[in-house]
């Protein structure tokens, strides 16, 4: 197997997130909190969203892990203000095609910051961790929408 | 200069290394760095001899068969047994149960003796050091019995707290499961101690040897255990097998674990009788090669030397606690004092978090662990998620430690 490169791995922008993570903190007025863990390494991740009607008004996260899945939820959390439940339901798709290693979803600028990412992709083992906060949006969504926020 | 055949009176894990094929390739284009053998060891080219001779040859099932080759498995099978029981200080092979590991072998003490001699209100003592797989089974012991799990705790060292054994220790205390050696810390636990404090309210002591029979011969009795838990793989053996030590007249009393053929003396319409001991723990076809590759494996370390292992894994220990304290940001968790700690360096590292050291190490060749070490509370008690771990064996040298502390350079350069 060809070796993957680190520095591919280790993006400046995923340090960047990881030491000093966006939206890291309790989010008061929330509608719906999602705790997620990986127990295989102990990372885990509690995110929380304002929704209203069919918008995501705010995104928070608390958690600790690793660099990939820390990062991961830290940017996520800055692409979701705003959207609707579908919306972020399409980034957290386009996302896992990333992770999967579509080389066309890499490339979509809708990622924003998410691309930056795209390198966990040859880390196999790692792919999991990048994930981490998506599954717990994915979660948060279906919660979202069975019980619509009055 | 002689080159005698005769036997090597210095210790060379160069020569011994060389009989581990695994070890002898490229991991992302570098030479492999195995640092984790407390997860399981490497096999030496003498292990896969035997299993794969056995298949080649004396192929057939266990006592049952006339012919020719079920004598010969069968003889291979139950000569293993007595080879793994003595590695343990066994005097009678039938004490030796075969398992498919240390797991097993603590679930069929839960099962088969907990059952029938743990009740409501009764109590098992257990440690916060220890490995999922000496937490949990106790813990469905307790819900089927209704008994109460206590722990002893851990000191900063990730010691056990002795001090307060009295009023831990009672007479509704059943059962003592601690760990001989724990695979997340490295922690060498004063199990004889424990035991005779145990027997003196009463109650038995099974010890978890999963990390214990691996870097020592092990004198159950001399340890004071009435069960002893252990596995192949993490001593040079294949997964998949291992054994429960038992004294005779515990195993006797102990009602069988499944139920299958091998197991059985008469077979009626409502009622069966048991075969005797070990095989009444034994139902079903039971891993043959295993068997024979792990007598291989206490032939082979047998053949070593252990004192002569013992004392080179104390100085690469002792070589790489020194060298990695040369790297800012490392705090290596456990006993501080060599003489409390097996050939296991759990470490954390400022900034970087033990997912991404395992990761970078990779790249680099170097094979460690990360991550919580099936020890939750271990990791509860440090205030970590988890930890990364290099874990040493006999076919290590001190170029792996140098290895290790380059590439944990390279951690710190990405996590500065």
């Amino acid at each position: 197997m060809e070796t993957p490169q680190l520095s591919s791995l280790y993006q400046q922008l995923i340090l960047e997130h990881y030491k000093s993570p966006r939206n890291k903190g309790e989010l008061e007025e929330r509608t719906v909190e999602v705790h997620m863990n990986n127990p295989v390494c102990g990372d885990e991740i509690r995110l929380q969203l304002r929704v209203e009607g069919d918008t995501i008004e705010h995104a928070k996260f608390v958690g600790q892990g690793c660099s990939i899945s820390q990062a991961s939820v830290s940017i996520m959390t800055t692409l979701l203000e705003g959207r609707s439940l579908s919306d972020a339901e399409g980034l957290a798709d386009r996302f896992t095609e990333v992770m999967h290693g579509d080389a066309d979803a890499a490339r979509d600028k809708s990622l924003g910051d998410l691309r930056a990412l795209q390198g966990v992709s040859k880390f196999p083992v790692r792919v999991k961790c990048a994930l981490l906060g998506f599954d717990a949006l994915r979660e948060a969504l279906r919660q979202s929408a069975a019980e619509p926020a009055s | 200069m002689s080159t005698a055949a005769t036997a090597p009176t210095t210790f060379d894990p160069y020569a011994v290394r060389r009989e581990f094929p695994a070890l002898d390739q490229a991991v992302h284009g570098k030479p492999l760095v195995y640092l984790d053998n407390a997860a399981t060891s490497q096999k030496p080219r003498a292990v896969l001899d035997a299993v794969a001779g056995y298949y080649e040859r004396d192929n057939a099932n266990v006592h049952r068969g006339i012919h020719e080759l079920s004598r010969r498995a069968t003889d291979a099978y139950e000569d293993a047994r007595r080879r793994v029981g003595a590695w343990v200080g066994a005097d009678d092979p039938a004490e030796l149960v075969w398992t498919r590991g240390t797991t097993e072998a603590i679930n069929l003490v839960a099962t088969a003796w907990g059952l029938d001699h743990v009740g409501e209100g009764d109590e098992i003592l257990i440690s916060v050091l220890e490995h999922h797989s000496n937490i949990v089974p106790w813990q469905l012991l307790a819900r089927r019995t209704g008994a109460r799990l206590r722990y002893l705790e851990l000191d900063d060292q990730g010691r056990w707290i002795l001090d307060d054994l009295d009023t831990l220790l009672t007479e509704r205390t059943k059962l003592v499961a601690v760990s001989h050696v724990s695979n997340a810390l490295g922690t060498v636990n004063p199990v004889r101690e424990i035991a005779k404090a145990a027997h003196d309210v009463g109650a038995r002591v099974l010890i978890d040897g999963a990390q214990g029979a691996v870097h020592a011969k092990v004198d159950v009795k001399e340890l004071g255990a009435d069960f002893y838990a252990f596995s192949g793989h993490k001593m040079c053996g294949p997964t998949g097998i291992g054994a429960l030590w038992a004294r005779r007249e515990l195993l006797e009393e102990m009602a069988p674990y499944q139920g299958g053929g091998e197991m059985i003396h008469v077979v009626g319409r409502d009622e069966s009788t048991w075969a005797g001991i070990p095989h009444k723990f034994e139902a079903g076809t039971p891993n043959i090669a295993g068997a024979v590759g792990f007598g291989a494996a206490v032939d082979f370390l047998s053949g070593i030397g252990m004192d002569a292992v013992a004392e080179h894994e104390r100085r690469i220990l002792d070589y790489a606690n020194e060298r990695i304290r040369e790297l800012d940001g490392i705090e290596v968790h456990g006993p501080r004092s060599p003489a409390e700690r097996s050939a296991v360096l759990s470490f954390s590292m400022e900034d970087a978090h033990p997912h991404d050291i395992a990761t970078i190490l990779d790249t680099e060749g170097v094979a460690v662990r990360a991550g919580h070490h099936c020890a939750q509370l271990v990791m509860k008690h440090l205030g970590v998620p988890a930890t990364a771990r290099a874990s040493f064996y006999l076919y290590n040298t001190v170029e792996d430690v140098d290895r290790l502390v380059d590439a944990l350079r390279r951690v710190r350069s990405i996590f500065h």
